[in-house]
């Protein structure tokens, strides 16, 4: 296995260093592909909901399937790339949508936008929509980098607990807060409720592909190398210049950044904001959806987050069942297939299209005989 | 052999030390100076004592358990010295992180490999490069035109690195499924790529064949010509040791117990003990 | 209240804590995996004597005994079941599948039994007990008396049996336990009984003091305890007595201070602080890597 595997990558690499020989896609064709694929799955989706063929509940279902994306593919950042267990995701979503939403309820009122703004799309209502987002991921991060200080002095299972500890004091305070300010914030255990509903379909799945494309070019560069070696040895990572404490507190920075942004436009797609909704069997779900869907691979954390989604909402006439059958599932995709259903493979689309373009079978690597003398 | 091997002369530096002639115009470039370290009231390291020139390739020999391996991670301030100096370049490398060493100049290879195992050859060896790497982060993020070029260079230097050792054709094969020797060869290659003044090598050619142990001490001394830096290896290899290294330490317990010319060390009677016990002398 | 009644409070709060957190130590030292599962093994064990207490009308004696062995099994097939074929698996594999087994307990017992909390029978006449002007739970006492004696016989049984030393060799080394010929997958066994046992006294002590079942009781419970244990220093037996004590107290103090709501962030706080102070806990031993 292991050793097809190499002489299937020399000769990629060899391909990719012979140069012309081989037509080559630039980047710039590449990402404008991607674009287009986006473009029409947005437009195609908005026709739908225009004709009614997709419904409301399910219009609803789609935005919290985009949004779980953006949970899964940022946890991963802190799990498959960086290689910790952060327990505390939900924590994060949780002030995303605190901020975010409190933020557009308070400047909504200032700027004079209605609701109606949102749905129409006005200019303001853009900026505000933006903004809320932002300070809703900015406010996340600033509690990614309290959480990661000292959680990432630690190791594993260590950094595993802490963060569970500080994403159950965050609930603790949210659900509290009030009494200690003596003004209503929060709403404590009643929740937040009368969040103008300030999330689409467009809008949802804008920011989550924007988010996605940033996620994959940090990776995709000297920064996310950094990060994936501090994951595959430490010690090698500091011996070859790397300065992990700066890398990993990057990373889970990032990672806080992107659930706050996605915590954002749940507040905005659910309309109410709770701290029970927060607990720690959240960010356990979206682990598991990393997991499942294997560390490390952007597009496992995309499909297992689709799937399960959509799967309880599948499955409400099981409501009974559905969580016993989902955690059985869980424990036997674990037993027999330990990495995950897609391991670290990506899939990238526009490589299959290149092979396909130089007369090459998409699924299957040209075979040729490989000198393996070393 | 195709180069000829180099002999040198050896100059006595403070005692005990001994540097190539060559390099006498500039200060040792990496110098340990009354370097010791316990463990829990062990010690495992004593009042060790090196200066190296900046071009001079040197050996630490010993039996197992000698302590080269902890000199090394001494070096490179993995562990804190309980006693003495290091300096590199005339600066002591006191408090340091191991990121802080390196960039100051020292760069090692592993006795276990680490390589950066999931990822490809030419991403191991572009980790190592990232020193010189300066893009920010936003540049990175929107893929802004120097973001293309800084890839393209460094995709550039990269391969250059492997060249070195005819690497080229493994760039995208992932690091933890090459050949032993290949592992071996890349981590050498990847601290290379962190621009070091002084290249530390653990067992170089564990696990190599007698005519990959042959072909590595070609490319050491080609390294050393190339990059002009310093080279000093622990190996069990005698013939690695003897027919690269200008300068032979011998350690036992800690201790050097004798430090000269391969030839010196060859026949001196006290690396002869340390190696077969008292019976072997006789 | 009086301090004395707080002061019991908190020793019989902290005992069951430290109870649970020595199953969680034991597991934890042995195999290195969060058993998310340990705190749902109380929960059973507490329906266990509400349905031979309140359901079948047996004996409360029987449905001790029932409760500490059916907790001990479950914690047995658990990991046969579910952690065995993992051993050599990436550690979080395993971390995942014991939450996929928290899952499937909380979820299975919410089927059979319901949302709603079942109420456990006293298993014995619980009057105060006075002493002078003094009035204290038998409750209380009972719970103390039982851990120091269980925290008692584990440390013999660790320290000094056969049994214990072998658990020991495999946690320092699986690999080299199992050439020197201890039969490594018998020894953790036994660890997830006694750990599992352990939990079974705990979920009945539990049930004595909150005479409640309800599906999800083990997952505070449970986490709470892996604080404790943590605190104190994973994988050392006093560590999880300590650790289970600090956080009895300073839930008790916080809560007799008329603070309750935010007892749950003082007790992770406390462990925040403890991990940044020792990032091993207060017993815990530094374990570095070879380099």
């Amino acid at each position: 296995m292991e050793e097809s595997n190499l002489s299937e990558a020399v000769e990629s690499s060899a391909a990719s260093t012979s140069g012309s020989s081989r037509k080559k896609l630039s980047m710039p064709v590449r990402y404008l592909i991607n674009a287009v694929l986006v473009a029409v799955f947005i437009v195609v989706g908005e026709l739908m909901i225009g004709s009614g063929t997709i419904t409301r509940y399910q219009t609803t279902v789609l935005e919290q399937v985009g949004i779980y994306i953006l949970m899964a593919v940022s946890l991963n950042i802190a799990t498959g790339y960086l290689g910790q267990l952060p327990l505390g995701h939900a924590g994060f979503m949780s002030v995303g949508g605190y901020s975010c939403a409190l933020f557009i309820m308070h400047m909504q009122g200032t700027l004079g936008l209605t609701v109606r703004d949102f749905v129409t799309g006005s200019p303001a209502a853009v900026v505000l929509f933006c903004a809320g987002l932002l300070f809703g991921g900015v406010m996340a991060a600033i509690c990614g980098l309290i959480i990661g200080i000292p959680a990432l002095r630690l190791k594993g299972d260590y950094l595993a607990i802490i963060t569970l500890g500080f994403a159950e004091i965050i609930r603790v305070v949210m659900l509290n807060i009030d009494g200690v300010l003596g003004f209503e914030l929060t709403g404590g255990a009643r929740g937040l409720t009368g969040i103008p509903s300030y999330t689409n379909f467009l809008n949802t799945f804008l920011v989550v592909v924007i988010s996605l494309f940033l996620i994959h070019t940090m990776m995709k560069s000297r920064h996310g190398r950094a990060i994936l070696a501090i994951r595959d040895n430490e010690i090698a990572a500091e011996a070859s210049g790397v300065h992990t404490t700066y890398y990993k507190t990057l990373a889970f920075v990032v990672s806080a950044f992107f659930a706050g942004i996605a915590g954002g436009l749940y507040a905005g797609c659910i309309g109410v904001m709770a701290p029970a909704k927060f607990g720690f069997m959240k960010s356990i779900e979206i682990l598991v959806m990393v997991v499942l869907g294997g560390m490390g691979s952007m597009l496992g954390s995309v499909l297992s987050a689709t799937v399960l989604t959509i799967l309880p909402e599948a499955l409400r006439a099981f409501a009974d069942y559905r969580m016993v059958v989902y955690a059985v599932v869980l424990i036997i995709v674990m037993v027999f297939r330990p990495q995950g259903l897609l391991g670290t493979y990506d899939f990238s689309l526009t490589g299959t299209l290149e092979r396909v373009i130089n007369g090459e079978l998409p699924w299957r690597k040209p075979k040729k005989e490989v000198d393996e003398n070393d | 052999m195709t180069s000829e091997k180099k002999r040198s002369v050896l100059v006595q530096m403070e005692e005990p030390n001994l540097i190539p002639e060559r390099d006498l115009g500039h200060i040792p470039v990496l110098q340990a100076k009354h370097l010791g370290i316990d463990f829990g009231g062990l010690t495992a390291v004593d009042d060790f004592n090196l200066a190296m020139g900046r071009t001079e390739i040197s050996g630490l020999i010993g039996p197992n358990g000698a302590g080269k391996t902890t000199i090394f991670n001494l070096l490179t301030n993995v562990y804190k010295p309980t006693r003495g100096t290091v300096l590199l370049d005339g600066y002591d490398t006191a408090g340091k992180s191991m990121v802080q060493v390196n960039k100051m100049g020292i760069a090692r290879t592993f006795q276990n490999i680490r390589l950066f195992s999931k990822m490809t050859v030419e991403e191991n060896i572009l980790v190592g490069l990232g020193n010189s790497m300066s893009t920010k982060l936003v540049t990175d993020l929107f893929r802004l035109p120097q973001h293309w070029r800084q890839e393209a260079e460094f995709h550039d230097k990269a391969m250059d690195l492997l060249a070195i050792f005819d690497m080229q054709k493994y760039a995208k094969a992932q690091a933890g499924s090459l050949p032993y020797g290949a592992q071996r060869r890349l981590e050498i290659l990847r601290a290379l790529g962190t621009r070091p003044k002084v290249l530390l090598l653990d067992e170089p050619a564990a696990g190599m064949n007698p005519a990959e142990t042959e072909e590595l001490m070609e490319n050491i001394q080609k390294i050393r010509d190339e990059f002009q830096i310093a080279i000093l290896l622990i190996e069990h290899d005698m013939s690695l040791v003897m027919g690269v290294c200008e300068a032979v330490g011998v350690l036992d317990y800690g201790k050097i117990i004798a430090k000269g010319t391969p030839e010196e060390i060859q026949n001196d009677p006290r690396v002869i003990e340390a190696y077969l016990g008292k019976q072997g002398v006789n | 209240m009086t301090f004395l009644t707080q002061v019991l409070n908190g020793l019989q709060l902290g005992s069951i804590y430290a109870l649970v957190a020595l199953g969680y130590t034991m597991v934890y030292g042995i195999i290195l995996l969060l058993n998310f599962a340990h705190g749902d093994i109380i929960m059973v064990g507490a329906y266990i004597s509400w349905i031979v207490m309140a359901q079948m009308g047996f004996h409360p004696a029987i449905a001790i005994l029932l409760s500490v062995v059916g907790c001990t099994l479950l914690g047995v097939m658990i990991d046969k079941v579910a952690y065995a074929p993992l051993r050599n698996a990436p550690r979080l594999s395993i971390l995942i599948t014991a939450i996929g087994v928290s899952y499937f307990l909380e979820n299975g017992a919410q089927l059979v039994f319901g949302a709603d909390a079942k109420v456990v029978p006293p298993y014995f006449d619980a009057s105060p007990l006075s002493f002078g002007s003094v009035q204290l739970s038998p409750i209380a006492l009972l719970t103390i008396a039982v851990t120091v004696v269980s925290t008692a016989i584990l440390t013999f049984l660790v320290q000094k049996t056969k049994l214990g030393k072998a658990m020991r060799a495999v946690s320092e080394d699986m690999g080299a336990a199992r050439l020197m010929g201890i039969n490594v997958n018998t020894t953790i066994s036994f660890t997830f009984a006694v750990g599992s046992a352990l939990a079974g006294i705990g979920a009945v002590l539990y049930a004595m003091a909150y005479t409640q079942a309800t599906p999800t009781m083990g997952i505070m419970l449970g986490t709470k305890a892996f604080v404790a244990a943590v605190l104190g220093g994973i994988g050392s037996i006093p560590g999880a007595v300590i650790g289970g004590l600090l956080v009895g107290f300073a839930e008790v103090f916080v809560s007799a201070i008329g603070l309750s709501v935010w007892k749950d962030a003082v007790v992770f706080l406390l462990l925040i602080i403890v991990l940044i102070v020792r990032p091993t806990g207060i017993l815990g031993r530094t374990m570095n890597e070879k380099v």
